[in-house]
């Protein structure tokens, strides 16, 4: 089987999640190939890829690749794909990655497996799993024509390294700035230097229990101490109290964190369905029948305004 | 100027579901299907900038029951969409690129157009794939997740967001965007509306469906989860969750 991954650079390193994909595909036995598109350093990260997975990479380097531009890396994406003919092609589900996955599925009219959170080969043929409804159900599919394009949820796979080189390869492109149509004029740092809630290993959310957007600073001092990315529930963001991109669940976004620390929300189905693949739920809400316990591996039945401070200094005094 | 909006009738969220006898759907019985929430965001927005042009409100799926895609183009129409296509589809399952060549297809067949609009996903498949890949079949240029959305002289500027920034873009029309939650102030038919929206022009479009990309194996209920440790004491347990959070869970290491 032939893999294609694509490795995405972000903030001068290439994406957990596309690691992940990379040590996937030689879990499946395939013969990897990476291929990274970027600035100055794309070359350099390019050469780090062998111990996860990759025997070959494709560069293509060049200033004006170093900011996302979607249909530049479809096209490289998709002359890579045709240059080692690949069977399967996997790409991190990352904000970015899933503005590449449809695109170059569409470009190799193929189908798309979106988000996956479960892969195995039957074959040469991937029996994917994904959730669907926001994972109220989940659906086992193949994809059935010759080039199977997958974009998978992070923190899906596990990252292995292993002794092994890649033969690091230019690319040549037939395309340049000015074939670009959509131009970025502008970009603005985001404020917080935390990684994006669907790609964070830990989360501490926020609810209506929280009583007002100015008591969110008690989730994010937690949050601070053990590195988190602070999230909050529909109800919240509604009010103004945070931003759209904060939003977790069915409407927001789905995440899939090693830890999820809830603070102050009830539980509706429809923030579950935003976080039930996380692998530990914590609850912290004063009231007993929130159905936020009933999925929660852990809870406190409590006082935030005690409970979570507490939380904050007792880990202090642990870190110390 | 013609906008055209893609919509997709979904189960409202607040729904519960089961999976259906065939193990491969859901039991669409008692289900309430509402437009997609993003679709409306969009469909908003069209309204919005639509001025003396048209807005046409194109959707494909299934005819009659309660996954109806018709009605979901009638909400559409009375958002103030101008007219609707409909590109009737039985299928269960249909794949995001069979979908996105239907659309695609449908709006090729209008005379003209300068906006592709969409919502970033659906809120049931969530593959936030059809957007994109219409765009790629009408070899159009596409931004995702747009927040804000200006046209003047022939062009689109955009502001995407993106992981850890905001991009503003600028796009030659005529583009196709997705629409994330904020891009506009979502709009609610009054009676009045509805009732003028009966008057609208609805159009079959015919389209053969290639054969599917996806092959469905099964669909499940998701995994269960075994029940967890409730602490009652407020927080004077904090220290025994932290215990359990190292030890036992050891989702947490100092």
């Amino acid at each position: 089987m032939k893999c294609l991954v694509f490795a995405e650079i972000k903030n001068g390193k290439i994406k957990k999640g596309s690691l992940e994909c990379l040590s996937e595909g030689r879990r499946l036995g395939a013969e990897v190939t990476a291929v990274v598109a970027g600035g100055a350093n794309a070359k350099d990260l390019a050469g780090t890829l062998g111990k996860y997975g990759a025997s070959k990479v494709l560069v293509a380097s060049a200033e004006w690749l170093e900011n996302w531009n979607g249909e530049a890396v479809t096209r490289i994406t998709k002359a890579a794909a045709d240059a080692v003919s690949a069977d399967v092609i996997f790409i991190s589900a990352t904000l970015d990655g899933k503005d590449l996955a449809p695109r170059l599925a569409a470009a190799l009219d193929s189908g798309l497996a979106a988000d996956v959170t479960e892969v195995t080969n039957e074959d040469g043929r991937l029996v994917i799993t994904r959730p669907v409804y926001a994972g109220k159900t989940y659906l086992k599919l193949k994809l059935t024509g010759s080039t199977q394009v997958v974009s998978v949820r992070p923190n899906t796979f596990a990252v292995e390294e292993a002794d092994g080189d890649a033969a690091v390869e230019d690319m040549s492109l037939d395309f340049g700035e000015g074939d670009l149509r959509a131009k970025v004029t502008a970009v603005e740092a985001a404020a917080s230097e935390k990684p994006d809630l669907t790609e964070a290993e830990r989360i501490v959310s926020g609810g209506r229990g929280l009583k007002g957007p100015e008591h969110f600073k008690l989730l994010e001092d937690l949050a601070d101490e053990i590195g988190a990315t602070v999230g909050a529930s529909r109800a919240v963001v509604d009010a103004g109290w945070r931003g759209h991109g904060d939003q977790v669940g069915q409407t927001g976004k789905t995440v899939s964190p090693n830890l999820y620390i809830a603070a102050g929300i009830s539980g509706a189905i429809q923030h579950l369905a935003g976080m039930s693949t996380s692998k530990c739920i914590v609850a912290i809400n004063k009231d007993a029948e929130a159905p936020i316990f009933k999925i929660a591996d852990y809870g406190i039945v409590g006082d935030l305004f005690e409970v979570v401070p507490r939380l904050t200094e007792e880990i202090k005094k642990l870190k110390a | 100027m013609r906008i055209i909006v893609c919509i997709k009738a979904v189960p409202d969220t607040n729904a519960s579901l089961k999976v259906g006898p065939d193990n491969k759907t859901i039991n669409p019985q008692g289900v309430k299907f509402v437009m997609s929430p993003y679709d409306a965001v969009a469909c908003s927005k069209a309204v919005e900038l639509k001025g003396d042009g048209e807005l046409v409100a194109v959707s494909t799926g299934k005819k009659g029951g309660e996954a109806d895609a018709g009605k979901r183009i009638k909400d559409a129409l009375a958002l103030g969409a101008d007219r609707g296509v409909y590109i009737p589809d039985d299928a269960d399952h249909r794949d995001s690129l069979g979908v996105a060549k239907a659309l695609a297809a449908a709006i090729k067949a209008q005379d003209g157009f300068d906006l592709v609009l969409f919502g970033r996903q659906a809120v049931d498949t969530q593959a936030l794939a059809v957007g994109p890949m219409v765009a790629q079949l009408l070899d159009i240029p596409f931004v995702m997740d747009v927040m804000d959305l200006q046209i003047a002289d022939g062009k689109a500027t955009v502001k995407r967001s993106a992981e850890g920034r905001t991009e503003t873009l600028e796009v030659p029309l005529p583009a196709a965007f997705s629409a994330q939650r904020g891009l506009a102030e979502e709009r609610y038919a009054k009676l009045k509306d509805i009732l003028k929206a009966k008057k609208k022009k609805v159009e079959d479009f015919a389209f053969e469906f290639p054969e599917s990309t996806v092959e469905v194996v099964e669909m499940t209920p998701p995994p269960e989860r075994k029940a967890g440790t409730v602490l009652t004491n407020g927080a004077d347990d904090v220290p025994e969750l932290l215990r359990l959070l190292q030890e036992e869970a050891k989702s947490l290491s100092f």
